[in-house]
């Protein structure tokens, strides 16, 4: 028992701290990266990105997203982190005022889920 | 390219869903097809049965059995007679239930012209002269609860107007006006889709139709034919009113109240207002908007518009902001 115990431990320490020092995928508490992808799909970001598993629109107006939760920058200038994800995908413009990327029109909650699926894009 | 099967979109509205659309008919016109699926379905499935139980008994059936197969007056009978009574019987009724499907326009109703065009529809409302008084493209307003009258007409090639919760399918022929009744029963939205295969992205020509509540269709419709729009004063939108401009979109658009005046490609007057972009596929927001501007060929291949890929990023978005604004 103390046995496995010790093993989950040692596991949740791994994944817990690759997440945190290698830049890999990132849980944001109560957000739904289910939920994100249905949002992406409905307000239509494959307009402009490739964004895995999303099969259509692929277009490469902006940049892919695909292993986006690897990436350390948005937008090549402002650190990866959740609250400035979230915050990016609703209003890119507030951000960056020379961006092509519109201002979407998102909840913050929708803004929160859309941000948690982009952390699930892990490809190395 | 495969099928937008991951899009919440009309398309995916229009052909998906359970019950599938075309049999959970919005309208009496769509009702008298689905009634008439249904019937031709439960003789189709009749006339298995009997074929069946006449295939087991010729194989396994008592040999007394097998012998009254075989007499030459039940061939005859069930293998002649009966299906020229049966398809006869089942003319006759498609005929007289769908009889209201082919009754003429009543004077006084509403009439739309929609022309299929590669690959995408322009909706011109018509006034009491027959004469375009409100022009559109892809979307189709219409009062619940009334027909409507379709002129429908092609500018190309073969297209099918297809609301399957309308109505039937029918035909957009080049040279020719064929006349397509509508209703619906109640207030929605409504999907469409090009069902003639027109070439490279047919597969992305939706279509909506919005059935208003009487009162509020009078609203919509007052709004339309009141003056456009104005152009915007100050701000993003302003400044993408000049890149419109400059980027020469009026040479294929419309926007009414201004100097661009094209006929090529869809009236952008209210583009803002509409609810998709690109005939029936994207959602339409700021985000989509440049998107469709910037590249549209790899939203859908083949379609008539070149991507703008010289435009900077704050010019798409003011551009995008402008569109939006065109509501």
């Amino acid at each position: 028992m103390r046995g496995a115990a010790a093993v989950g431990a040692c596991a949740a320490l791994l994944v817990g701290g690759c997440g945190k020092t290698g830049g890999g995928p990132t849980a944001i508490a109560g957000a739904d990266p289910g939920q994100g992808r249905r949002v992406i799909e409905r307000v239509g970001c494959g307009a402009c990105h490739v964004i895995p598993g999303v099969r259509w629109p692929q277009s490469r107006v902006g940049p892919s997203l695909e292993g986006f939760g690897r990436r350390a920058l948005i937008a090549g200038r402002f650190p990866n982190t959740a609250d400035t994800l979230a915050l990016w995908v609703r209003d890119a413009p507030a951000l960056s005022p020379g961006t092509g990327m519109p201002a979407i029109p998102l909840t913050e909650q929708e803004a929160r889920d859309v941000a948690a699926y982009l952390y699930t894009l892990d490809a190395r | 390219m495969s099928p937008p099967t991951s899009i919440r979109s009309t398309l995916a509205e229009a052909l998906r869903g359970w019950p599938p659309p075309p049999l959970d008919p919005a309208g009496p016109h769509a009702g008298l097809v689905a009634t008439l699926s249904w019937v031709l379905f439960g003789m189709a499935l009749a006339v298995l049965l009997m074929v069946s139980v006449a295939l087991v008994v010729a194989l396994a059936g008592k040999s007394e059995w097998r012998d009254r197969l075989g007499r030459e007056w039940l061939i005859w009978s069930a293998g002649l007679a009966l299906p020229i009574v049966v398809l006869t019987g089942v003319l006759i009724y498609g005929l007289t239930a769908t009889q209201a499907l082919s009754q003429a326009p009543q004077p006084g109703e509403m009439r739309v012209r929609v022309t299929g065009e590669m690959w995408w529809w322009r909706v011109a409302y018509l006034d009491a002269e027959g004469r375009p008084a409100i022009h559109d493209a892809n979307e189709l307003h219409i009062p619940a609860g009334v027909p409507v009258t379709l002129e429908l007409e092609a500018a190309d090639v073969i297209h099918s107007f297809w609301v399957p919760r309308l109505a039937g399918k029918l035909d957009m022929i080049p040279g020719r006006r064929n006349i397509l009744r509508i209703q619906a029963d109640r207030p929605g939205v409504y999907g469409g889709q090009c069902a003639e295969y027109c070439g490279g992205p047919h597969a992305l020509m939706g279509f909506v139709v919005v059935a208003h509540a009487p009162e509020d269709f009078q609203r919509w419709r007052a709004a339309r034919l009141a003056p456009p729009p104005a152009a915007p004063a100050d701000g993003l939108a302003a400044r993408g009113a000049q890149v419109f401009r400059d980027s020469g979109c009026g040479a294929c658009h419309r926007v009414a109240g201004t100097e661009a005046g094209g006929l090529a490609g869809p009236d952008l007057t209210f583009v803002g207002a509409r609810r998709s972009l690109g005939a029936g596929i994207l959602a339409n927001n700021q985000g989509t908007l440049a998107g469709w501007v910037a590249d549209s060929q790899a939203i859908k291949p083949g379609n008539r518009m070149p991507a703008y890929r010289m435009l900077s990023g704050g010019d798409l978005r003011a551009l995008a902001a402008y569109l939006e604004s065109r509501r």
